[in-house]
């Protein structure tokens, strides 16, 4: 049997009288690829410096690789990677430059090693691009060579794609696919749903606590208990209120031209007729497709 | 007689052999949620550049509530509020200081912009805080700061450029609302000349407001998207309308090993594209071979060794449209 990469048994870090993480329990396996939800201050960033031996937790226990994040902190920071959206790339530096530095700051200097990580992030034939010079979604590529150069078993992604384009992103998850193939354990904090749909499972954490984790179908199923219904209906101001009054109901959201209404009661016809009867336009209202938005607005609300 | 509050005709932009916009028209109406998406480098923050007036076009003409942004620069600007990706504020100052500088920068006396201040931070959602330092504000609430600051002036023209990035969920809803709640009510002061007949009358809508983002969760809650490819928009039409181009072309598929299952779908020649979504795959196929594909591909995953769980028609997703379209050979 082999041993889960990520334990976690009732891990909590207390700031004075403030609970920052609440007892939290999981385990992830080798190779998996999960993704980790929650609003600002809910506890996700103290989990990941917990996990990476940079804070000590108050209570309970973890290990990473089989190190105990109490004891052992620089064995797990040798053997993990870490890539952030604010990962300061030199910009004055080519990509290879780039690579070859942060590499000896991990005590790389195998110019074969050096090569394959360029090789695997797609980065072979720019090696001497100004990296000032290369999009935002080659830049992510860089970084992203950057927290692999040392071959961690590990990775820590921080909102990797933010503020690149859906083309760009794909490529980006194929290479992390590529990476959990080959037994890397994929660990990604985001606030955006279309990098989440891209995790295997995620989970939601809020005021410390971790909600829920689970794939993102079945957190769609469980979460979500009822319909999702798109009315397109005006004006729009007054649909909220009415619909949001109406018993059954479990929320209302404004998307763009129509309403988001999830309900497990109310059927079609019913709120068709209560707009009408307000005087409302109705147009149209169709079934929807749930979203892990809806997950997470219905778990942070 | 126009009734578009913005009208860009055929305007280009070139940077030496960079054709950064080629050649784009825009129509937008009052109260119109517009979303301009696209790669990196398809030209759309030059787009958003050229609307605000920060750089001249090399051809084409930019129209704005009336104003020729080229002849009547100042005034087609009173009517714009900006937002940009990287907002200034002041740190140090409180909200409703750092909102009296952009106010006074933008040339309103006290007696405008302080009940105009009061009201906006009470549509945003910050009136409690006024006295608070910037500095001490959470993510969501810098943001609808810089909201409220680009709001200050009235515009009748909002463009947004990447508003939401780095912000969570419950912040972005809680920002969408506002812009949702602002192009929805009619806006009190219109610009005294609107066009060549006078004045617009309130019934046709509040603020417009162009927002550019790479998340299609985010264009799919604007009423019209335009996608940008090579300085051009390619595509321009309603969320469902775009996503009704590919009805029946989307297929979900569940089973293991989802590898093996990615390469057998890439393999047969009626699929376009398969893209891994953790614990399933969306199969694009091609144009009227959906059915012939739904009994195909199990066949052929079958006898490569692996097992199909599930395979069914889905409704496209915003993202296998751009997909498609920045894949499209167009030309």
């Amino acid at each position: 049997m082999i041993e889960p990469v990520i334990v976690v048994e009732n891990l909590t870090r207390r700031f004075g009288d403030f609970v920052a993480v609440d007892h939290i329990n999981f385990e992830v396996q080798a190779g998996e690829v999960v993704g980790y939800l929650g609003p600002n201050g809910s506890g996700k960033t103290t989990t990941i410096r917990m996990l990476l031996g940079l804070l000590k937790p108050s209570d309970g226990k973890a290990t990473v690789l089989g190190y105990d994040v109490f004891k052992q902190s620089e064995e797990i920071r040798a053997r993990v990677g870490y890539m952030s959206q604010k990962f300061a790339i030199y910009d004055d530096l080519t990509t290879l430059e780039n690579l070859t530095f942060y590499g000896g700051v991990y005590g790389i200097n195998d110019k074969a090693r050096i090569q394959r990580t360029l090789e695997l992030v797609g980065l072979k034939g720019h090696e001497n691009t100004l990296t000032k010079d290369m999009s935002t979604g080659w830049r992510q590529r860089l970084s992203l060579g950057i927290a692999l150069v040392h071959e961690p078993k590990l990775l820590f992604l921080d909102e990797p794609t933010s503020g690149v384009d859906p083309t760009a992103r794909r490529a980006f998850w194929d290479l992390i696919y590529e990476l959990a193939e080959g037994g890397v354990t994929i660990l990604v904090t985001t606030h955006y749903m279309d990098e989440a749909e891209y995790c295997e499972r995620v989970g939601v954490m809020r005021d410390g606590k971790l909600l829920a984790l689970d794939t993102p179908t079945n957190l769609k199923k469980s979460i979500i208990i009822g319909d999702v219904w798109e009315v397109y209906t005006h004006p729009l101001e007054r649909g909220v209120e009415i619909l949001s009054a109406m018993p059954g109901v479990e929320r209302v959201g404004l998307s763009g031209d129509h309403l988001r209404v999830i309900s497990s009661q109310v059927k079609q016809d019913a709120m068709q007729s209560l707009l009408s009867r307000a005087g409302l336009r109705v147009e149209k209202i169709e079934k929807g497709e749930p979203t892990l938005e809806d997950v997470f607005l219905t778990l942070a609300r | 007689m126009t009734n578009y509050l913005v009208q860009a005709n055929g305007i280009k932009k070139y940077f030496g052999k960079v054709h950064a916009v080629d050649g784009v028209d825009l129509n937008i109406k009052a109260g119109e949620i517009y979303g301009l998406v696209g790669s990196d480098g398809a030209g759309k923050t030059t787009t958003m550049r050229l609307l605000v007036g920060a750089l001249l076009p090399d051809q084409g003409d930019v129209t704005i509530c009336g104003y020729d942004l080229r002849k009547q620069t100042e005034l087609a600007r009173s009517t714009i509020g900006y937002l940009s990706q990287r907002f200034s504020m002041y740190e140090d100052l409180t909200v409703l200081e750092n909102i009296r500088f952009f106010a006074e920068i933008r040339g309103l006396s006290s007696t405008e912009w302080l009940p105009r201040s009061m009201e906006i931070l009470e549509f945003v959602g910050l009136d409690k805080f006024k006295d608070r330092r910037a500095g001490q504000l959470s993510g969501g609430m810098k943001q609808k700061l810089g909201l409220a600051s680009a709001l200050v002036t009235r515009p009748r023209l909002l463009l947004l450029d990447e508003p939401t990035t780095g912000v969570d969920p419950v912040t972005r809803q809680d920002f969408w609302q506002l812009v949702i709640k602002l192009v929805s009510t009619p806006h009190v002061d219109s610009p005294p000349v609107f066009g060549e007949h006078g004045r617009m009358s309130e019934e046709q809508g509040g603020v417009s407001v162009i927002i550019s983002t790479p998340y299609m969760d985010e264009a799919s809650r604007c009423h019209r998207v335009g996608f940008m490819r090579e300085g051009k928009i390619i595509a321009e039409d309603t969320p469902s309308n775009l996503r009704a181009r590919f009805n029946n072309r989307v297929l979900e598929l569940r089973g293991s090993p989802i590898n093996k299952l990615r390469h057998v779908a890439h393999q047969d020649e009626d699929v376009e594209d398969v893209a891994a979504f953790g614990d399933k795959l969306h199969v694009r196929v091609r144009a009227g071979k959906t059915d012939l594909i739904m009994k195909r591909l199990p066949e052929e995953i079958k006898s490569a060794g692996g097992t199909v769980t599930d395979l069914r028609v889905i409704p496209p997703a915003l993202e296998d449209v751009f997909i498609a379209l920045s894949e499209s050979n167009h030309d």
